[in-house]
């Protein structure tokens, strides 16, 4: 009886959300999804395509949500307060809806870095400077007016990521596959235009990347450049102007380009701190939420019935979240029926 | 296109608490030589024009920053001599430092942030300030550029103003470059008005007075100073690459004028207009005359209409007439080498290219 499921309640309706609501739904558990969004799906809701295979963003949208009538969503909801309770978690939200929860899973995901923060780079100012997820709208929406022939792109990786003066230390993860996947999308889209990407390193960790990347240089002439960007300037013409160090060579570059594509990276959700004060959930020194042990077991945390899913721990690939989502619905699974996960030591 | 709510949003983001009177003023070792009436022209314009209190005494030196940047002397012995400085002010009973110079204002930052961060550091200076000279000091409660004391007060210069930076025939916005010391807040951002990527201490300067500012793409390259780019002989090539790089930069959005908040900037935006003419017949103007470079002090004056003879004009390489004309400022050219009443000086030899 629908009575007598326990209740898992999920905060953010992202793609591990959605997958993690899936799998618990299909394990007999009543589920609710709280999103501060007025529609599910998360950042892959707004790209076009995904990498390495190049698969529309609207296919791993259609499959996330292919059980989201089996559970309940409140869109435009944000979770306010939460208690303890014998029966396990008492919530409210910002809609004054109340819910009696037996666990938690927050997956409120990651937001993009903001790259005004960069301000040398002219984000915001310079209407050519574009970032990662403007361009991802571009392809889905349009390219705003302007002749389109013979135009040079610049992608700019790790803006935000590995950056100590941003206060990010760590890799994106994402960003470098999503530059050369990108880049080979401005050739197809502009069969005429110069496409340069400038990177600190490539990192091809995943299955097919590699393959992607080489094809960006064979097939589509994309040209590669290790170096840094120093600062973005307007010439006369409306044209960019960018000052680069190649960090091969060790010298200065100065280069003309129409857009400049900021490759912004990965950053905690605006409610990440938020809700690790709410359940007790502690963050690591990037603000990403800590799981009880690294390495083996991601999904659990040291507030019991808590847990965690998805970029909302780290950067991920959308591979690496849909696995870690699963994983996550399990962990519960484990909780709510008193069985415990094994321990790295093989006992239980 | 460029958007100006985007640099809005830097600017929100770094707002500077500039206090509106009782200054302590720390010289410049260069400026007076250089621009002989900017100093005095500030002076002037707190005390007579506005009724601040200002105090300029004899007593302080220099801050040393030309040979720390130099590596000449250790930061220790900078340091004590900044104490110095602070004891000075507080044996005057001041509270707000403000020091003419932008390499002084660097040095001063630089010091209170390492005194900040390290504070055994200060502890030691302390000593060191004692041994040497028995005094004791105090840290300034604000310590404050000029340029940021004239952008604090800009309106109330505009509300005595004679002169707006028109065009006084077509009534059209004078076109202005603004070229702000590498050492006022590229090291510490939070520590200039605007921030280091898109300053708005001369720019609000320029903007109240009626001009327009041109945002051209070598906008942040050094003026050619650099210390050690001109310091060493054997790299003044460097320095004035630099420059000309600025220039050619510059020239397609044709400047009215140059204005800066450093003591080096305007000496080599100057100077080297007249060094690149000779070498490769360049000049930068239509009317063969090239880009006039004011100091910041010197271009309030010329608002408020004071005498440019008197603001030390003459003492320029290139030429500010074209500049008086287009805003209608009403001078006379004879009176340009007279010091009082009586003829002086020697009219200079003209340059080869530019024209005088």
């Amino acid at each position: 009886m629908e009575e007598t499921k326990k209740h898992v309640l999920i905060v953010g309706a992202g793609i591990a959300g959605l997958e993690a609501a899936t799998h618990l739904e299909e394990l007999g558990y009543k589920v609710s999804i709280i999103e501060k969004q007025q529609v599910t799906g998360g950042h892959v809701k707004n790209w076009f395509k995904t990498f390495p295979y190049f698969d529309a963003s609207e296919a791993i949208i259609n499959f996330a949500e292919r059980s989201l009538s089996k559970f309940d969503v409140y869109n435009e909801t944000q979770l306010t307060y939460a208690e303890r309770n014998d029966n396990g978690f008492k919530v409210n939200t910002d809609k004054n809806k109340q819910f009696q929860a037996d666990a938690i899973l927050l997956t409120p995901g990651f937001k993009v870095f903001d790259a005004h923060k960069k301000e040398e780079y002219g984000y915001g100012i310079f209407q050519h400077v574009i970032t990662n997820a403007d361009l991802e709208k571009y392809f889905r929406n349009g390219w705003p007016e302007r002749d389109n022939k013979n135009l040079r792109f610049g992608f700019i990786h790790c803006v935000g990521s590995r950056d100590a003066k941003s206060g990010n230390l760590y890799c994106s993860k994402v960003c470098c596959a999503t530059a050369v996947k990108q880049a080979i999308e401005v050739r197809q889209h502009f069969p005429d235009s110069e496409v340069y990407c400038f990177y600190m390193d490539l990192r091809m960790f995943g299955k097919n990347y590699e393959e992607m990347f080489q094809a960006a240089q064979e097939k589509h002439g994309i040209n590669f450049v290790r170096a840094r960007l120093s600062e973005v300037n307007q010439n006369f013409d409306n044209t960019l102007l960018i000052k680069v160090e190649d960090t091969l060579t060790s010298r200065p570059m100065k280069l003309t380009l129409d857009y400049i594509v900021l490759m912004s990276g990965m950053e905690p959700a605006e409610n990440a701190a938020q809700l690790s004060q709410i359940f007790g959930v502690p963050t690591d020194e990037s603000g990403f939420f800590a799981p009880e042990k690294y390495l083996v077991s991601e999904n659990n945390t040291v507030s019991e019935g808590v847990f965690v899913a998805g970029t909302a721990t780290g950067p991920k690939t959308i591979t690496e979240t849909i696995n870690d989502a699963r994983s996550a619905a399990l962990a519960i699974h484990h909780y709510l029926s008193h069985s415990r996960i094994p321990t790295e030591h093989g006992k239980e | 296109m460029i958007e100006l709510k985007g640099k809005e949003r830097i600017w929100e983001k770094y707002q500077k608490e500039i206090p509106l009177d009782r200054y302590y003023y720390a010289r410049s070792c260069i400026r007076q030589n250089f621009w002989p009436g900017s100093e005095t022209t500030f002076i002037k314009i707190l005390e007579e024009e506005l009724g601040k209190t200002i105090l300029d005494e004899e007593h302080h030196t220099t801050c040393s920053g030309i040979a720390y940047h130099c590596d000449v002397i250790p930061q220790e012995t900078t340091m004590t001599i900044v104490a110095r400085q602070f004891s000075l002010m507080c044996e005057s009973g001041y509270e707000h430092f403000v020091p003419s110079c932008i390499t002084s204002f660097g040095i001063y930052t630089e010091i209170l942030e390492t005194w900040n961060e390290h504070p055994e550091v200060e502890e030691k200076i302390k000593r060191m300030l004692m041994e040497a000279t028995g005094r004791e000091f105090r840290k300034p409660k604000f310590l404050v550029h000029p340029s940021d004391v004239i952008y604090a007060l800009r309106f109330d210069i505009l509300k005595k103003a004679k002169y707006r930076l028109v065009n006084a025939k077509t009534g059209e916005p004078l076109k202005c470059v603004e070229h702000v010391g590498c050492h006022y807040a590229k090291m510490f951002p939070d520590k200039g008005v605007g921030g280091a990527e898109f300053p708005r201490v001369l720019m609000g300067m320029i903007e109240a007075w009626g001009g327009e500012v041109v945002d051209y793409p070598e906008r942040r390259t050094c003026c050619g100073f650099g210390f050690r780019q001109y310091m060493v002989q054997a790299n003044r090539g460097y320095s004035i690459a630099c420059t000309k790089r600025k220039f050619d930069s510059m020239e397609p959005y044709k400047p009215d004028l140059i204005v800066t908040n450093c003591p080096g900037c305007p000496f080599f935006l100057d100077r080297w207009q007249y060094v690149i003419a000779e070498m490769e017949g360049k000049v930068y103007t239509e009317d063969g005359y090239g880009i006039p470079v004011l100091t910041y002090e010197e271009l309030a004056g010329i608002v408020l209409g004071y005498n440019p003879w008197e603001l030390g004009l003459q003492m320029h390489q290139v030429s500010v007439e074209p500049l008086l004309k287009k805003i209608g400022f009403e001078y006379d050219p004879l009176d340009k080498f007279k010091v009082g009443n009586q003829t002086i000086l020697t009219l200079p030899e003209a340059p080869g290219v530019l024209k005088v």
